[in-house]
């Protein structure tokens, strides 16, 4: 009896799938996306503002990050400390992040306490005082997360020097979290012009995922974000990244015992998820160099030739800014940098000349066929990428076409893109030096 | 219309039946394997993890990092599957397959789409059955195990943790670092593993989590898998009680760093202890419920000293550590340890208030649904519940005994388990 009532369960749910997530943009402009996922009684809620550290300035990197710390540092309804402690009141768990591309905020709670989270979250979106006593304490707080995330951090340094070299025009350049001298000349008035710049609902979107009705959803979102006005917003330039003509190498010393090294090469990202192709390539290129630990970058550099101790091949395939794929590698006792360099080049060269095998292309389409089903576990994981493709201009619609594309990838445009790209003249190299001693700081 | 109609219905039906409590279901494999098994067909998937008795307590000093070498080399070659054709079989079906080790245990997790299960199942139960523990792959791990522990003696976080396990567990398999010291690296030989592993990876220690789309039959069919191939159990030793510190114990350890990290320390408690809900209830508004704490008010609210700073119990089989952490410039250390410590002192002294204890209770009560909102979640609770022998009703009872915990509970249990005074503290970086 139980088994029929499960089965007939599944039928719903898919019969369900077509219409969710559902999407309504109010008045103000403000976005909503609700996805309903009824296996558990409870709901994550994320905003997501479109500012990150590409919309910044020089002079005062680290203010997208900056402002995201001082949003919960009270609002006139809700003083400082205020919003944490009534989510947490609520058995809500809840917390920041800024990235390049956005800064978002979320609440994971039960599912009677969406309410509550709108409240608080609309509240700050316009009404945040950002006092000079609590931007002087907080900003010290930076600083410290700065030190611990990049200054101490041999390989977080590396990869700041190689954006920050292999990109000239476009902002992503510049580190999330800011450069310090930055950090430390900050005031309170550079955060209060971002938030005025940016914070609006025609400059967000709202996800709710979870066991929710998304007419209810609706409802609240009108109620408790209905009544703020929109801004206008400034123009964001393109900011293009000129063609890299020539290789270019940063090295870094640092303490350390082992060299390591990372190679960036420019790539595009998704403009347009129906049309563009490259980027599906490169993604099915990213996972047959390193999406499984058979892997041709494993298996030639760790396993066959003892070249390197480990390697890794990274690349995201959306981003507002203009896309990087990174290939790094911690070299083996008694090897060179110049020796796991070029073994990497020689992986690359090999599939720009041979191209992949099909049993390869197949195990890296079931993978992330899988790993898309798999996603759906988390809530947290489906808002995520909600939220992500909505921020960088593209839709949450794009989830499926994005899939399907992965799946019509041909061994000959892996090639094609691993023949395009992957040349000196587009590489940036950033090689970490070991010193022994000599302390760290800025 | 009636079709919407009759799956509303049914939904309400599912729902209250899901939520009432997690169906757990259980039983032994005729191997002697004790399983804890979810169904739940929401999602196309399936989720296991199989967890041995066979964590870094099980090493000794000589030859440390053999139980993790051991877990780490498992899949890496087994029966007629080379590692590469192991590793490509997973990724074929597109299954993700993955260790989780721990001082107590280790573990496979295997992920796989529910068409799939057969075949993962046989990937899995090779790994198990029959590791080939290949002399060519042991050296080439070993080689880099070594590169790892190298690259790690210059990272002032990891420093700390070793310094600190060490200190708090002199002379206990606790004390010693899971990934091994250098040279005990290169003392371990094929037949360590062999030996190791005939050991401690027995049927009669094995726990097995299942999670999934699934019936009874069919997870029962994949548990008996699992567990067939394995040797009967051999019976280990207990591990020893974790000793506790007589006198306060200061170690600086300076490498270049521009922040000290700081961690304090005392044994704190098992899974099944008796003192357990007064004292994590009781941590968090120590240190453990985030911005509500007091450490995070104290050091970084109103003073900047630090992003992080936390305190938490890990419970382990033979007593895990009370932890405290934090991370600040080093011309902050005295500074911030002063406070640190007051703030210690008191809770141990005073402990929390009404009002506090009333937020702790709130939050952990409130929040308990978020605990189990995805398959993933439920699989590592299931596997907690086996591995740990806790009673399959632990879940169920687990917010009425947050409830019950009151405020001289906590004080009591805080000034009986936590002596203050005879901590263990560490402070890595600042040097160079």
């Amino acid at each position: 009896m139980k088994r029929i009532l499960f089965c007939l369960f599944c039928l719903c749910i898919s019969f369900e799938a077509h219409a969710n997530p559902y999407m309504e943009t109010l008045g103000n402009g403000l976005k909503v996306v609700v996805k309903e996922d009824r296996r558990a009684p409870v709901v994550v809620s994320q905003i997501w503002y479109k500012a990150g550290s590409v919309d910044e300035f020089n002079g005062t990197t680290g203010v997208a990050h900056a402002l995201e710390h001082m949003m919960f540092k009270g609002t006139k309804k809700v003083p400082a400390g205020q919003f944490s402690k009534l989510i947490a009141e609520a058995g809500g768990r809840e917390n920041a992040f800024t990235a390049q591309d956005y800064t978002a905020f979320f609440q994971e709670l039960d599912r009677s306490k969406l309410p509550l989270a709108m409240k608080l979250e609309s509240d700050r979106m316009k009404n945040l005082l950002l006092s000079g006593k609590e931007f002087s304490k907080e900003i010290r707080v930076v600083m410290e997360e700065r030190r611990l995330r990049t200054v101490d951090q041999p390989h977080a340094l590396l990869y700041e020097k190689m954006m920050s070299v292999a990109y000239q025009e476009n902002p992503y350049r510049r580190p999330v979290i800011g450069w310090m001298n930055d950090l430390e000349s900050m005031t309170v008035e550079d955060v209060r012009h971002w938030y005025k710049r940016w914070y609006a609902p025609n400059n967000a979107t709202l996800v709710v995922v979870g066991d929710v009705d998304h007419e209810k959803v609706f409802r609240l979102a009108k109620k408790y974000y209905g009544g703020i006005r929109s801004s206008s917003l400034p123009e964001r330039k393109p900011q293009k990244e000129p063609v890299q003509k020539g290789m270019k190498i940063v090295h870094v010393e640092a303490p350390a015992n082992l060299p390591y090294l990372m190679m960036g090469y420019h790539v595009p990202v998704i403009t347009d998820a129906e049309k563009d192709w490259e980027p599906y390539a490169l993604d099915v290129l990213a996972g047959v160099l390193d999406g499984y630990d058979a892997a041709r970058l494993d298996r030639a550099l760790v396993k066959e030739n003892g070249i390197a101790v480990s390697v890794g091949a990274e690349y995201e395939d959306i981003g507002r800014g203009d896309g990087m794929f990174v290939i790094d590698a911690t070299p083996a006792h008694g090897k060179k940098v110049s020796d796991v360099e070029e073994a990497a080049k020689a992986q690359l060269e090999k599939i720009a000349k041979e191209g992949i095998a099909k049993d390869e292309l197949e195990r890296v389409k079931a993978l992330v066929t899988a790993s898309h089903v798999f996603h759906n576990d988390s809530m947290f994981y489906q808002a995520m990428r909600i939220g992500q493709l909505e921020s960088v201009g593209l839709s949450y619609r794009d989830v499926d076409v994005m899939l399907r594309k992965i799946n019509e990838v041909t061994a000959e445009q892996v090639k094609e893109v691993a023949r395009k790209y992957f040349v000196d003249g587009n590489l940036t190299l950033a090689v970490l030096d070991p010193v022994k001693g000599g302390s760290r700081g800025e | 219309m009636a079709n919407k109609l009759i799956s509303g219905f049914l939904l309400l039906l599912f729902a209250s039946l899901a939520h009432a409590a997690l169906p757990i279901q259980h039983w032994q494999t005729a191997s002697g394997a004790r399983v804890l098994f979810v169904e739940n067909h929401d999602m196309p998937m399936v989720d296991f993890k199989v967890e041995f008795d066979a964590g870094s307590a099980r090493d000794v000093r000589e030859k440390s990092g053999l139980a993790k070498m051991t877990s780490h080399l498992m899949p890496l070659g087994a029966g007629k599957l080379s590692e590469d054709q192991v590793s490509s079989g997973f990724a074929d079906i597109g299954a993700e397959f993955g260790g989780d080790f721990t001082r107590d245990s280790s573990a496979f997790t295997l992920r796989t789409l529910s068409s799939q299960r057969r075949k993962a199942v046989d990937l899995l139960a090779a790994v198990l059955d029959s590791p080939r523990f290949d002399e060519k792959i042991l050296d080439r791990e070993k080689s880099r195990t070594i590169a790892a522990i190298r690259e790690e003696e210059t990272d002032p976080e990891h420093v700390a943790e070793k310094a600190f396990f060490s200190l708090l567990y002199p002379n206990h398999p606790y004390g010693l670092p899971p990934e091994g010291e250098i040279d005990t690296v290169k003392a371990i030989e094929r037949r360590d593993l062999v030996d190791f592993y005939e050991t401690h990876y027995t049927a009669g220690k094995e726990v097995i989590a299942i999670v999934g789309d699934l019936t009874r039959a069919e997870a029962e069919a994949a548990a008996s898998e699992l567990s067939e191939g394995l040797s009967p159990d051999k019976p280990l030793a207990d591990l020893p009680k974790a000793p506790y510190p007589a006198s306060p114990i200061v170690r600086k350890i300076a490498i270049p760093s521009s922040q000290s990290h700081i961690l304090i320390g005392y044994p704190g408690i098992t899974w099944d202890d008796p003192d357990y809900f007064p004292l994590v209830v009781g941590n968090y508004v120590l240190g453990g419920g985030g911005f509500e704490s007091r450490l995070l008010h104290e050091v970084r609210e109103k003073r900047g000293l630090a992003y992080s700073v936390y305190s938490y119990f890990f419970p382990l089989e033979a007593i895990g550590p009370f932890k405290v952490g934090l991370q600040t410039k080093v011309d902050q250390t005295d500074e911030a340890l002063g406070i640190v410590r007051k703030t210690i002192d008191d809770f141990v002294s005073h402990g929390p208030t009404e009002k506090e204890l009333e937020a702790a209770k709130q939050n952990i009560v409130g929040g308990f649904p978020l605990r189990l909102d995805s398959n993933r979640k439920i699989l590592d609770y299931l596997a907690l519940i086996g591995f740990y022998n806790l009673p399959l009703t632990y879940l169920d009872d687990y917010t009425k005994k947050v409830e019950a915990v009151k405020v001289d509970e906590i004080r009591h249990a805080f000034q009986r388990r936590i002596n203050p005074e005879d901590m263990v503290t560490v402070i890595v970086g600042g040097g160079g």
